[in-house]
């Protein structure tokens, strides 16, 4: 039952991930813009010049043609040259996939913990003061712009108080006595987008948390359980929290997909060299290979992050097997 | 003679209402206001009325689940402990079955856990033979047989008859001597519903317990009940003899219950004598009788004063100005 069910989740992935891809390669194919003109940047450039470039790129066969080959490349892992960094698409991304993923990583971390907890805090003394602060604080940094936040983190922590350093990841121009000195320096400056980004995080977790959980709260089992006797701490724990976790795990999912995607707007105000800002970039420049490189990468890693959940399901809740 | 398991008098449950911002506005909803009755040992009382009567919240309060007042709550004779540890040892002894076996159950726990859950919490065995063995006994008395067959499985994975025969084998573990059965057979299947019934007064004859059984449908509550309550909008408006309400019903709201119950081999000719009306809304119920705008009888005073419980005849009461006391045996 449960193998069938895991095979049938797999070819849907597979095929989310093919309708997708083609997806992807059309969408940049539409966009307005000559590519040809972004690679050369040479407005004297003759007729022959073109030819040859565009030869070098595939660019003059025909789409399907190009699509073919695209997809002929993608299977042995070559995604193609980036028309900016002139080497190929692979070999970019692998060089700003670590920085996002250990920042994003770490705020998603910090923000299902600390959110999950405010959740259940909240939803535990419903109606309180501690439910209305908990309730204000999450609504106020859910809906604040991240660019803005990351401003004002800047200018208090950076220029202010002068505490942290004000973007990148590493002290430039600096060369390190040994690799802790050079993993502190790191760890140094990823403190503020690490905060910042889970401040923007904890919001929605403990939202969802609090909803779910006093959504439980109501069920006639946790009258039940009130009815024979047992405490209130053990029914938290027992069982109004782990049936309330089953939506927070969907959410978690989604998010943790979409960390690989970065977030453009926290690197570009950090000057964080991650993936975030590898798409701004590639995106005003055109650079379809290392979009189409991107956006796959995005892809994969959200149906993955789905298709983990369904299969987490059919282990954790009893209810879901086909 | 005092051989009542639980009584409660001038029992009472209000909500205040919130508007938006969380203030208390001055609308008070009296869900259950000055209900007195007691329920012997290895009685059945029923309490009868529609939605919204109160009829629930007062199951509720008797094992305090909802904040309530009262003047006298004692069970098994003695006043009730309201502290934790009090509240505790009267849970082991009191349960409640609900309504709906379909929520009652937590979906992540298998039967077994579920059925033995008041065990360990309370640290009453020691091994986990034990625990199998109690398990599958207190499951085979709910007519799960055999129980282990049942342990490992989830709640969805049973009809709703049989999560409700759960449900009285992990109220029953603790062997308890008062249960409140809120509508337990209403959600199921007319055919299901026999055997449960059944069950529970096999349990009652087996454990002299007793119930408080709430329902909203009187031809049940005749059928199993010791005493009638009928509760109209928080009030208790007669109370007695399952058989002498029936038959001999005074109250005028009884009285338009009975008259819709469907009879056996009785052809109705023309239309039902329905009661007209809505429940009003019970924050704006006036000061007079609570039923008075509905009743075909009310008069001037109705309106204006609340009636008293007046004896009818021997354990039977009822709350209406237009009836007379009557005090001889």
């Amino acid at each position: 039952m449960r193998r069938k069910f895991i095979i049938k989740k797999t070819m849907y992935a597979i095929i989310t991930v093919f309708i997708v891809l083609i997806f992807n390669y059309i969408l940049f194919r539409i966009l307005p813009g000559d590519p040809l003109s972004m690679i050369m940047r040479n407005p004297r450039a003759t007729p022959e010049m073109v030819d040859t470039v565009s030869a070098l790129y595939g660019l003059d066969k025909p789409w399907y043609t190009q699509f073919i080959m695209y997809f002929q490349n993608m299977l042995h892992g070559d995604l193609g040259m980036s028309f900016v960094y002139k080497s190929s698409v692979t070999g970019v991304i692998a060089t700003k996939i670590l920085p996002t993923l250990w920042m994003l990583g770490m705020a998603e971390i910090i923000a299902i913990i600390v959110g999950i907890f405010l959740g259940i805090v909240a939803a535990a003394n419903r109606g309180t003061k501690i439910d209305v602060g908990t309730l204000g604080f999450s609504l106020v940094t859910y809906s604040m712009p991240t660019f803005w936040l990351g401003i004002i983190m800047v200018s208090v922590f950076c220029v202010g108080l002068r505490i942290f350093p004000v973007g990148g990841m590493q002290s430039p121009g600096m060369s390190f006595a040994g690799e802790g000195a050079q993993l502190l320096d790191i760890l140094h400056h990823s403190v503020l987008p690490i905060i910042t980004m889970s401040i923007l995080l904890i919001g929605e977790y403990a939202l969802t948390m609090r909803n779910t959980l006093m959504d439980v709260l109501e069920e006639d089992y946790i009258l039940t359980a009130k009815a024979k006797g047992f405490s209130r701490k053990y029914i938290l724990r027992k069982h109004a929290v782990p049936n309330a976790m089953l939506p927070m795990i969907t959410i978690i999912a989604i998010n943790l997909g979409l960390v690989i995607g970065g977030a453009i707007q926290i690197e570009t105000v950090f000057s964080w060299p991650g993936l975030g800002s590898l798409m701004y970039e590639s995106l005003s420049a055109r650079d379809y290979p290392l979009l189409q490189g991107l956006f796959l990468l995005i892809t994969i890693s959200v149906v993955l992050a789905n298709y983990l959940t369904d299969i987490t399901y059919s282990y954790i809740d009893p209810r879901v097997k086909d | 003679m005092d051989n009542n398991i639980i009584e409660v008098k001038n029992l009472k449950v209000y909500f205040k209402l919130k508007n938006i911002f969380g203030k208390k506005k001055n609308l008070v909803v009296k869900a259950v206001d000055g209900v007195s009755f007691e329920i012997k040992e290895g009685e059945i009382l029923s309490l009868v009325g529609e939605s919204g009567s109160g009829k629930t919240t007062t199951g509720k309060a008797l094992l305090q689940l909802v904040n309530c007042e009262f003047d006298v709550l004692k069970f098994q004779g003695k006043e009730m402990d309201l502290t934790k540890k009090g509240l505790n040892s009267f849970r082991q002894k009191a349960q409640m079955i609900y309504q709906d076996p379909y929520q009652s159950l937590n979906p992540r726990q298998q039967i077994i856990d579920i059925v033995t859950e008041p065990l360990e919490v309370n640290k009453l065995i020691s091994s986990e033979e034990e625990r199998l063995k109690r398990a599958k006994e207190a499951l085979e008395q709910a007519g799960l047989k055999p129980g282990e067959d049942y342990f490992f499985r989830y709640p969805y994975e049973l009809s709703g008859g049989q999560r409700q025969r759960v449900v009285i084998a992990s109220s029953m573990i603790m062997s308890p001597k008062f249960i409140v059965a809120d509508e337990p057979v209403s959600m199921l299947d007319a055919s299901i519903r026999t055997g449960i019934l059944k069950l529970m007064i096999e349990l009652k004859e087996k454990n002299n317990l007793a119930y408080l059984f709430i329902t909203h449908d009187l031809s049940l509550a005749w059928l199993i009940s010791d005493r009638i309550a009928i509760m109209y909008l928080g009030k208790i408006m007669e109370i007695g003899e399952a058989n002498i309400i029936i038959n001999e019903g005074v109250h005028p709201y009884t009285k338009a219950l009975i008259r819709v119950m469907p009879k056996a081999g009785v052809k109705r000719d023309g239309l039902r004598d329905v009661l007209e009306g809505e429940v009003p809304n019970p924050t704006s119920i006036n000061s007079g009788c609570k039923f008075c705008n509905r009743c075909p009888l009310a008069t001037e005073i109705c309106f204006e004063q609340e009636p008293e419980m007046k004896r009818i005849g021997k354990n039977h009461y009822a709350a209406c100005h237009k009836l007379e006391e009557n005090s001889e045996e």
